[in-house]
């Protein structure tokens, strides 16, 4: 039974990692702006990079021609 | 097809970057349409950058960019000094700045603020706070200066707010990351204390176990203490300090419970007579913190404690030897020569160096209409210039302004005490003495009867009595209240207002910006009629002046021409009006002493420009400052309830007017300045009256402090408004009555609250005087307390709101 001794202080130490993690993120700013970031989220991660420039300007130009 | 381009087929064409309405005539670009040029701008330099995924987000999401800002209006940030206290971080290489945008309002906003980068190169990063309105920008000062950075903002129709507040503190309170990090603890110890407290409630049994016993209660101390001393420490400080100035707050027998509990514990472990109430001292300062931190929901992007600071702007043009250079305007000193561009705000008293001036002091005055001031004649700081530059030459400092000097009254500078007792603080006094009574006597009853329960009983009333329940009764309760009002577009500074309001007798009203609407000054003509090339020919002498009233009747009459023929003659005088000649027909506009020669005792309403044509006095243009909608209901339904009272800065006019909607005994002062408007408060306070003012202009700041409740009314939440308690929405000020009689209903239920903590202290002290509370009962009740008076709080609020249509 006296394995469970180690065991507490096992799960305390775990216990702390965790608080103390939970320190940092709210030191560096985490629960400061609890809303931006579900938007951010939503975002497409579109990078502005060469081909699917092209691929949307010929995508444009499409209606356009077809109207005149 | 269907593009986005069906969109003109409506009878109205949508601008397709702001979805403003464009009128008659649309720009057309690319197959869309912009209300204005500003707009196709936008959407040009987006469409090259491709950046265009800013309209797929949002529906026209865009700012009307009609007010084209000033090519010279971010020439300040320049100036290095200013530029040095605005940023945040600055190398060589890289410099941080965080820009106040008001214009921030839907997910497009961010998506383009936080892709800023690909619009210029040198910009490396920026991140949107969404509920601050703010944007951090990183770029690269080498290559692009703050000035540019501020000006490619403006540009894409995020132009930044800096006023001179953002210049003198640039403090970030940091309050809240403590509370959670408190919290954090508090919660952790709590949990892991319950965890090691378990076994003790199932019940020890062998004699091995003796050893757990020992252990999990030596744990439950190391655990406690961080719980007690520094997630309690604001309770433990708060009672000490009440107690030292001769008061009982609530937080005396929270402190007393706590340190019963801890004392009683640490005794029992040493003692090894018991394992102690750990986890009840653990959970009660978590649920105390979790009130505190459901009670702390503050409106960040609403500032309440704005000063002139926040109106000013933070630089103005200051001419040296013929040069103009931007200088912050605290180092404005007497006898420097400055110039205010339209629309400009004045910083300082100064007297007129240009011929001729308008300046609009709607805000500070009340005033609904312009003044016009003629050179060398002494300005007051805080007017708006309207028209074209002036130059003025500066009297005295910003500081020492006749304005801003209303700041230094004494009301400014007092730690705000709120007048009215708390409620809470009321009840805990008698609360702490009835506890101390049952305590005494327990303890004397045991002494006699069985002199070893004696202890036991008297800490068990001290720990089982904690007014837990009831101090989280009223922070739910007005937290709650809070958050319907925050729905209704009333935006309260802290929920301890919502305590405060329930005692207002008398409502004071101001009436520019309050009870009217700047904007809609409905036009009418009234006279004989006009022929078209009178309209003309009017259309034309009004379109030259810029007078406010001039620009009022060029709307009005904005389907007419303007003539082609020539002025002989223009003369505007100033307070009178406008004598025109052209060709060969002589106009005159203005009041009518000076159109017609007598006063025809018009009074009744506002402001009149009559019109003479040739002698032939045709009629006049009626401008009536508009009343807010349902205002006459609102003011029938508080007159039963309240004392009303009017004060305004404006002259007497509208004075019949406003009997109609108030009832005849109403006090009503006018022509007031900021300083009779707060000695009013004050001595409707003096009789013994609990003051309500609302308020919108600077002239108003020091009524708001002064009285109870100060309310200020904004048509838009991210304008500027001076310090206060509230901040309401012009548009919902015909819900004020529904939300102080809702105010009245969340008095009830914070009693019932109260009512139910009671029922919960006389059943856990039954058990207590009788020297049976174990630690097991103690963790269970005094929980249980705390969650039924919160989940009742709470509710009932939430249900009663609904049922009332409030949200």
């Amino acid at each position: 039974m006296s394995v469970i001794f180690i065991l507490i202080f096992l799960s305390l130490i775990v216990a702390v990692v965790f608080l103390y993690l939970f320190y940092r993120a709210v030191k560096s700013g985490q629960y400061d702006d609890t809303y931006t970031p579900s938007v951010r989220i939503l975002f497409d991660d579109k990078k502005p990079d060469g081909p699917k420039r092209e691929k949307k300007k010929s995508k444009k130009e499409k209606p356009n021609s077809s109207k005149t | 097809m269907l593009t986005e381009g069906s969109e003109k087929v409506q009878e109205k064409t949508i601008c397709y970057h702001c979805g403003d309405d464009c009128e008659e005539t649309p720009i057309q670009f690319e197959d869309r349409s912009f209300c204005c040029h500003g707009c196709k701008t936008v959407y040009e330099i987006l469409n090259e950058n491709d950046l265009c995924n800013y309209y797929d987000l949002e529906k026209n999401p865009g700012s009307s960019l009609r007010d084209k800002p000033d090519s010279d209006e971010y020439a300040f940030l320049d100036n290095n000094e200013i530029r040095n206290k605005l940023v945040d971080f600055a190398s060589d290489t890289v410099c941080k700045v965080t820009f106040q945008i008001p214009k921030i309002h839907c997910s497009s906003c961010i998506w383009l603020l936080e892709n800023l980068t690909r619009l210029n190169e040198h910009i490396n990063a920026s991140q949107v706070n969404f509920v601050k309105k703010e944007a951090n920008i990183t770029f690269d000062p080498g290559k692009i200066s703050l000035r540019q950075v501020a000006e490619l903002l403006a540009l894409i129709g995020y132009a930044p707010n800096i006023s001179l507040e953002s210049y003198d503190k640039r403090d970030a309170k940091n309050s809240n990351r403590s509370l959670l990090i408190k919290i954090g603890i508090a919660g952790f110890c709590f949990g892991n204390i319950m965890l090691f407290s378990f076994p003790e409630y199932l019940g020890f049994e062998e004699s091995y176990d003796l050893d757990f016993q020992r252990f999990f209660s030596y744990l439950n101390i190391v655990l406690a203490l961080p719980v007690f001393f520094y997630s309690g420490s604001d309770y433990l400080v708060s009672a000490y300090k009440g107690l030292r100035r001769k008061f009982i707050n609530i937080d005396v027998p929270i402190a007393l419970g706590m340190v019963v509990l801890l004392a009683r514990s640490i005794y029992e472990v040493f003692s090894e007579v018991g394992t102690g109430y750990f986890d009840s001292l653990a959970g009660l300062v978590f649920f105390l913190l979790i009130g505190k931190w459901f009670q702390s929901k503050t409106y960040e992007n609403m500032s309440f404690e704005r000063d002139y600071k926040a109106y000013f702007p933070l630089a103005i043009t200051k001419i040296i030897g013929g040069k103009r250079k931007n200088v912050p305007i605290n180092e404005l000193k007497e006898d420097d020569e400055i110039m205010v561009r339209n629309g400009e705000i004045i910083p300082a008293d100064s007297i007129l160096i240009s011929e001729r001036s308008n300046i609009d002091y709607s805000f500070v005055t009340g005033e609904a209409n312009p003044v016009t001031k003629a050179g060398g004649e002494y300005i007051f700081a805080g007017g708006r210039q309207v028209g074209e530059s002036i130059r003025l030459l500066v009297k005295k400092e910003v500081s020492q302004s006749y304005l801003t000097r209303l700041w230094n009254n004494e009301i400014f500078n007092k730690q705000e005490i709120s007048m009215t007792k708390r409620l809470i603080d009321v009840i805990s006094q008698y609360f702490t003495i009835v506890i101390l009574a049952i305590a005494a006597i327990s303890g004397i009853y045991w002494a006699i009867y069985d002199p070893s329960k004696m202890w036991l009983a008297v800490t068990a009333v001290l720990i089982v009595a904690c007014p837990c329940a009831l101090a989280l009764a009223v922070p739910f309760t007005s937290g709650s209240v809070q958050r319907v009002f925050g729905k209704l577009h009333c935006y309260l500074r802290g929920s301890d207002i919502v305590e405060q309001m329930m005692h207002i007798d008398a409502i004071v009203f101001d009436k520019t910006g309050t009870l009217t609407e700047i904007r809609d000054g409905q036009v009418e003509y009234v006279g004989k009629p006009l022929s078209q090339e009178e309209k003309m020919l009017l259309k034309k002498i009004v379109s030259s002046s810029i007078h406010p009233f001039s620009t009022k009747i060029t709307d009005y009459l904005s389907q007419t021409k303007e003539s082609k023929r020539v002025f002989k003659r223009f003369e505007e005088i100033p307070g009178k009006g406008i004598e025109a000649v052209i060709e060969n027909t002589r106009v005159k506009l203005g009041s009518s002493k000076f159109v017609t020669g007598d006063d025809p005792g018009l009074n009744f309403l506002a402001s009149y420009v009559f019109i003479s044509i040739d002698d032939d006095v045709k009629g006049y243009f009626q401008m009536k400052s508009k009343y807010k909608e349902g205002l006459k209901q609102l003011i029938d339904k508080l007159k039963e309830k309240y004392t009303l009272m009017l004060l305004s800065g404006d002259n007497a006019s509208e004075k019949n007017t406003l009997l109609k909607f108030f009832p005849a005994n109403t006090t009503m002062l006018f022509e007031q300045k900021p300083a009779d408007k707060l000695e009013f408060i004050k001595r409707l306070q003096k009789d013994g009256k609990k003051v309500m003012m609302l308020g919108d202009g600077l002239n108003d700041a020091g009524a708001l402090k002064q009285s109870d409740v100060g309310i200020a009314v904004t048509e838009d939440t991210t304008s500027f408004t001076p310090a206060c308690d509230a901040i309401l929405e012009g548009s919902k000020l015909n819900r004020l009555f529904d939300l102080l009689s809702f105010i009245g209903i969340s008095r009830k239920i914070v009693i019932a609250g109260f009512i139910i903590s009671f029922l919960y202290n006389v059943i856990g002290l039954s058990f207590a005087v009788s020297g049976n509370l174990t630690p097991v009962l103690a963790a269970i009740l005094m929980p249980l307390s705390s969650i039924s008076v919160v989940a009742f709080a709470t509710l009932t609020v939430n249900h009663l709101a609904k049922r009332r249509k409030l949200i």
